[in-house]
């Protein structure tokens, strides 16, 4: 492990600091084997790049539009050899108490370089915190989800899904083009987005955008149930006798 | 402009009848009065109503008689020690009604004690508003203006200062010229946010501390951030609260720019109109994220109450979110420096030297106690 340098990404939003991270690797580069594999100004990017050529160690801001860099540390568990991530930040009161709690690591900007030395240290004896931690970090509801295809990490809109449907063991996310399997739970995934989606079944979310409308459906036995209309999917999704409100609530919203 | 307004800043004088606050409060404190005795005096509750329109016959001409004298007579009856001003206003009260009294009586005979009533009610109104405007005049007292000016002094962002000082140091080893200058502007902007920020200062000086802040967050920000001035038809020697705009440019920022990962414009509009100033900051927006609103509702309200406190209701501060943009409208009333020492008004009892001019007077008096009351 010593010889092989330390391979190290950088990801902020702001150039001035990308820079500076970069002059402050240089300088502990003497002290310690270290390669800079790439700049990333966004969580996206970052992804990109890493599925290409990985790294030991991600340095991320925290706040930054589009993907945060709690969000990228949580996809980047799905990479074959996810990288250990220290996060950077220049000031988040909150944030900075919630990561202390849950021993996440994280370097406040400005980054003394001695910070920075021990920081590096310390990486080849760190495991990537858990997906389970980073769910307790402060952070914005995810803009993506990621699904790992043939080991590539796919990221998917948000915005994109119509619907989350539990099946089995995954869960079958629906956009207008495809299907996706994620391995994650439905409870969790309502609780993090709020409002976006409803819940019409048991096993499933529909996306409140995607909602075209209900239709009572009576089925041979003469039991009547309403159906979920989708726009961009031709299938429709059965509403559960427990869930019926969402019908009235939801007609009602599209039509104030 | 200051020091010379309130020889004793301990005894409260008479509302300014000249403010527009002052003005309306009485409209409508006399006029609801109106309404309550209309109640009073009516058989039958269907009644109250054209009770209450006959009676404004006579208490409008009555009531704006009464408020042109106060508002011709204001630069010196301000002047006055309180209880002398009172009399005054209750002898101009008596006056009043009985000029109205006499215009209406040509008219058609009025049965007797008509007069006696109707300035009986005037004084009463008188009492009672006199009563209030000093309890007001007491809740706004320098020392209690002064202490919640300074409550309300503006806060930059902890992230901003951090982010910054960053972005400096990413400089000091390639350009350091560059960076030598944003740490002067830094240390401008700094001062002027450390100092006790409650006399007004110049437009221009505003626009100036904005330009170095904006500056500043280009540095971070580079090509992410466009912003469009349209200043050059602005009042600049019109007084303002000094961090009137930059809390709100940087709120623009935090919440417009940062935010966005496509780059984005704030567009800066100033420009006077009818003696008033306008001033519109448009930044995009997008509605999804909402989670740091709080933020932006703090310096908004603070920027508001320090609007209420120089302005009172002169001033207005809008706030409007359209699609994709949020914008900030805000009006203050156009005063200048120069106005402001303006000395020759002509008074009936002797002057002070250096009087305040009598048309920015009201802007300045409370800013102009405070700096009293500092000594």
């Amino acid at each position: 492990m010593a010889e092989a340098p330390l391979r190290v990404l950088i990801v902020d939003d702001e150039a001035p600091a990308r820079r500076r991270l970069r002059d402050l690797l240089d300088d502990c580069a003497s002290a310690l084997p270290l390669l800079v594999i790439g700049e990333a100004q966004h969580g996206r990017e970052a992804l990109e790049l890493l599925q290409s050529a990985p790294a030991d160690l991600v340095l991320t801001d925290i706040h930054m539009p589009d993907m945060d860099g709690v969000e990228l540390a949580r996809h980047l568990l799905k990479l074959a050899h996810p990288p250990v991530v220290i996060f950077t930040t220049a000031f988040h009161e909150h944030a900075v108490h919630a990561f202390e709690v849950n021993a996440v690591d994280y370097l406040m900007k400005p980054i003394r370089v001695q910070r920075l030395l021990s920081a590096l240290q310390k990486v080849p004896r760190l495991r990537p915190v858990s997906a389970e931690k980073l769910a307790q970090l402060p952070a914005m509801a995810r803009r993506f989800l990621s699904v790992t295809e043939r080991s590539r990490v796919v990221l998917v809109p948000v915005e994109d899904v119509v619907y989350l449907k539990a099946e089995l063991k995954y869960i079958t996310i629906r956009t207008s083009q495809r299907e996706y399997l994620l391995e994650e739970s439905l409870t969790k995934l309502e609780s993090e987005f709020g409002t976006r989606f409803v819940r019409v079944h048991r096993n499933c979310l529909a996306a409140r955008d995607h909602i075209r409308g209900f239709e009572r459906r009576v089925n041979d036995d003469g039991d009547a149930h309403w159906e979920v209309l989708l726009a961009g999917v031709p299938e429709t999704l059965p509403v559960s006798r427990r869930q019926q409100f969402v019908v009235r609530d939801t007609g009602r919203e599209t039509a104030a | 402009m200051a020091a010379i307004i309130r020889q004793n800043p301990n005894q409260p004088a008479l509302p300014d009848f000249r403010n527009l606050g002052t003005v309306l409060r009485i409209l409508v404190a006399v006029n609801l009065g109106a309404a309550v005795v209309a109640f009073a005096r009516a058989q039958q509750l269907s009644a109250v109503f054209a009770v209450w329109v006959e009676s404004t016959g006579v208490v409008e001409p009555y009531l704006l008689l009464v408020l042109a004298v106060l508002w011709a007579a204001s630069p010196w009856l301000t002047r006055l020690p309180f209880r002398a001003g009172a009399g005054l206003i209750a002898l101009v009260t008596i006056l009043a009604g009985r000029v109205v009294f006499a215009a209406m009586d040509t008219r058609a005979s009025l049965p007797d004690g008509t007069l006696l009533r109707w300035i009986l009610f005037g004084l009463i109104a008188v009492g009672i508003l006199l009563f209030y405007f000093r309890l007001r005049a007491r809740a706004l007292s320098p020392a209690i203006t002064e202490a919640r000016l300074q409550a309300l002094q503006a806060r930059i962002r902890p992230h901003f200062l951090f982010n910054s000082i960053n972005a400096v140091l990413s400089l000091v080893r390639s350009d350091p010229r560059r960076a030598e200058v944003a740490l002067v502007d830094m240390a401008d902007l700094f001062r002027v946010l450390m100092r006790e920020n409650r006399e007004l200062t110049p437009l221009e000086d505003e626009i100036e501390l904005c330009r170095q802040y904006l500056e500043l967050e280009q540095l971070r920000l580079g090509d992410r951030l466009t912003v469009d001035w349209n200043v050059k038809s602005m009042p600049a020697d019109a007084l303002v609260p000094p961090l009137m705009l930059q809390p709100l440019l940087e709120n623009a920022v935090y919440h417009g720019i940062e935010p966005l990962s496509v780059p984005g414009t704030v567009s800066i509009n100033l420009f006077l109109s009818r003696g008033v100033v306008h001033a519109i900051l448009k930044n995009p927006y997008r509605a999804t994220g909402g989670n740091h609103h709080s933020g932006n509702k703090m310096a908004l309200n603070n920027v508001r109450e320090r609007l209420a406190l120089h302005f009172d209701a002169e001033a207005s501060l809008e706030s409007r979110v359209a699609k994709d943009s949020y914008e900030v409208h805000i009006r203050i009333p156009y005063r200048t420096e120069a106005a402001n020492s303006a000395t020759g008004v002509p008074t009936v009892t002797g002057p002070l030297p250096g009087q305040d001019n009598d048309r920015s007077r009201d802007a300045n008096a409370r800013i102009a106690i405070s700096e009293a009351a500092r000594g």
